[in-house]
């Protein structure tokens, strides 16, 4: 691999309230998943390192803490949902170890009081027979029952927010929006900040409030999920909607893809980074990169060529 | 699930008195491990209690030298004239002490370089690793016999250099199942609960790790008691005076072709425990070994 510099993630900036659920959308490597290790500090150096920006987390900057109260933040004031439920529990700790072992750690409590909490955290996360999985290895349950173990695990220590980094893409179709749900729920319930980094439209759709489009390392669109359904205003977007199948739709329109391919993060093109794939290209989306500008209110799309989308687009 | 396995789960007794249970029943029901723990604690009476156990002083010399095994003398006698079952009895407990004890110091200490050097990466890797591949580039033998002729003779001393001699294979392995193991999901997810490094090591990296080290350790017990025997067949071990398996072995280099019995015994001592070890080693493995577990076991 050839040295270089890549800014995985550039200018992205977007808050989330509490009881809120805001949705990161992008292709693999747009820079999602480095997002949201950044906002956690974990962007593993030396490899990777966040050069400018700023983390607040109800007005404190995270960026400023030191190591050991950075730690205390995860886990703690920020909880954390991964992929693969397959691979993100230990599988030689039991269960109610792993469950517990934050709560001890975070919240001082006794052996005793973590496994009565343990035990409630598993019923509210919808697992029947909590006290016999908790004595459980990961191995013994199903997927969908990891994953509900460890928005339990998150859940643990009534964080402020909960990253979930594609949650439900390693689970069948049928548990995905079991789990979703449960998620949104109980966000909205326990007033816990959500933020879900997805690929998957129809997950958007259905459970976010807002929405940020991110591409090659940048937010291209951005506003509620609802406007963002109705008036795509970035050529990215409309090109990712398009190329979801939908049922509402007749059948003989053919899907659309986008051509070509997520740009090599080491050339990024000048300018517009999705300008090579982009309909709409003109010779002036080369010489800058477009900011975000406001579309509707609170909906902001960065396209310099808006006003021809916009035509383009059937009302 | 069947109503007397509900039940079961149910009343089961406190966590530590379950775990001995099962490590009971894993012993019990695996026949090889069984055998292993019976020699096994043969080998620790003899070590413990030898000097009353042995039917001879192992150090009195007689005329009858060289004796085929017979009533009086079951193992038959050295080139002196010593009975060969009490030099054996007497010399387990050298053996075996030094045999565990430097593989309890080598693991210990190159299980912690080994975790550190792969976890922490850089420099501190760096260095470990680079002063382990020069120790690589020597036999262990010769490592031993170094440290020995640095420190002088002695049980101790002999403990020591054979556990530094020896502790570079556990620290590279440690090293190699770190290095995989840390990449692993499961150790960022305890990242993102804010668990400290030191814990991480140990409580999550360390058990998914122990499958090879415990192979590894129970194979170095027995370069470590061959390792005592080259040492003390040196004179750089043990005094002479005290009998060693690997003494034992040493002496009857020269004599072997005319009494067999003063090469197998011994022989067949070391490979019973080492055998012994391997056996009890493999079933520690398995009860160690949660992903073999069955449901709620």
């Amino acid at each position: 691999m050839p040295d270089g510099v890549i800014r995985a993630v550039n200018d992205v900036s977007f808050h989330v309230e509490r009881g809120e659920v805001v949705a990161i959308v992008g292709e693999s490597g747009s820079g999602k998943s480095v997002t949201a290790l950044a906002i956690l500090r974990l962007v593993s150096e030396p490899l990777g390192r966040i050069i400018a920006g700023a983390v607040r987390l109800d007005g404190q900057d995270l960026l400023r803490l030191d190591h050991e109260a950075m730690r205390r933040v995860r886990g703690h004031r920020i909880g954390m949902v991964f992929q693969e439920p397959m691979t993100s529990l230990n599988p030689v700790l039991s269960i109610g170890r792993q469950l517990t072992e934050a709560m001890q750690t975070h919240l001082g409590l006794s052996p005793g009081a973590a496994h009565a909490r343990a035990v409630e955290l598993l019923q509210l996360v919808g697992i029947a027979e909590p006290e016999r999985r908790l004595k459980q290895y990961p191995h013994h349950l199903s997927g969908g029952m990891r994953q509900r173990a460890m928005i339990a695990m998150a859940l643990s220590c009534k964080p402020e927010l909960i990253i979930a980094d594609e949650p439900t893409t390693a689970l069948d179709v049928t548990i995905q929006a079991q789990i979703l749900h449960l998620m949104q729920d109980l966000c909205r319930r326990l007033d816990v900040a959500l933020i879900i980094i997805t690929h998957n439209l129809g997950v958007v759709a259905r459970y976010a409030d807002r929405v940020n489009v991110m591409y090659a390392g940048r937010i291209v669109e951005r506003g509620s999920a609802s406007d963002l359904y109705r008036a795509p205003s970035h050529p990215y977007t409309i090109g990712l909607l398009n190329s979801v199948p939908r049922l509402d739709r007749p059948r003989d329109i053919p899907m659309e893809p986008i051509p070509g391919s997520p740009p090599d993060p080491l050339a990024l093109p000048s300018g517009c980074a999705f300008r090579p794939r982009c309909k709409l290209a003109m010779s002036h989306c080369a010489e800058a990169a477009p900011p975000l500008r406001s579309v509707a209110t609170a909906h902001e799309s960065a396209c310099f060529e808006l006003h021809r989308l916009q035509a383009m687009v059937p009302a | 699930m069947t109503e007397q396995a509900l039940i079961d789960t149910f009343e089961a007794p406190p966590r530590r008195q379950r775990g001995w249970a099962k490590l009971r029943g894993v012993l019990l029901s695996d026949r090889k491990a069984l055998f292993g723990l019976v020699i096994l604690s043969l080998f620790t009476i003899a070590a413990i209690f030898g000097p009353w156990i042995a039917p001879y002083d192992p150090n009195a010399m007689s005329f009858d030298m060289m004796l085929s095994p017979s009533w009086s003398h079951p193992l038959g006698t050295d080139d002196l004239g010593r009975d060969l079952l009490s030099r054996i009895i007497v010399g387990t407990q050298v053996s075996m002490f030094v045999g565990v004890a430097t593989v309890a110091i080598a693991l210990v200490v190159g299980v912690t370089l080994g975790v550190l050097a792969g976890y922490f990466g850089g420099w501190l890797d760096h260095i470990i690793m680079r002063y382990i591949d020069l120790q690589w580039a020597f036999p262990n033998i010769i490592i031993a016999v170094y440290l020995v002729a640095v420190f002088g003779t002695g049980l101790l001393n002999l403990i020591i250099a054979i556990s530094l001699a020896f502790f570079d294979d556990f620290a590279r392995i440690a090293r190699g199942m770190v290095l995989s193991i840390k990449e692993e999901q499961y150790i960022a997810a305890a990242r993102t609960v804010g668990v400290s490094h030191l814990r991480i090591m140990w409580r999550h990296i360390l058990p998914n790790a122990m499958a090879p080290i415990i192979v590894q350790a129970t194979v170095s017990v027995s370069y470590a008691i061959l390792a005592e025997a080259s040492l003390s067949f040196l004179g750089l071990g043990v005094e002479a005076t005290t009998p060693t398996w690997g003494l034992i072995l040493a002496e009857a280099r020269s004599f072997i072709t005319r009494a067999w019995g003063l090469g197998i015994f011994p022989g067949i001592a070391i490979m019973l425990t080492v055998l012994s070890i391997n056996f009890i080693g493999d079933a520690l493995r398995d009860f160690l070994d949660v992903r073999e577990t069955k449901e709620s076991a």
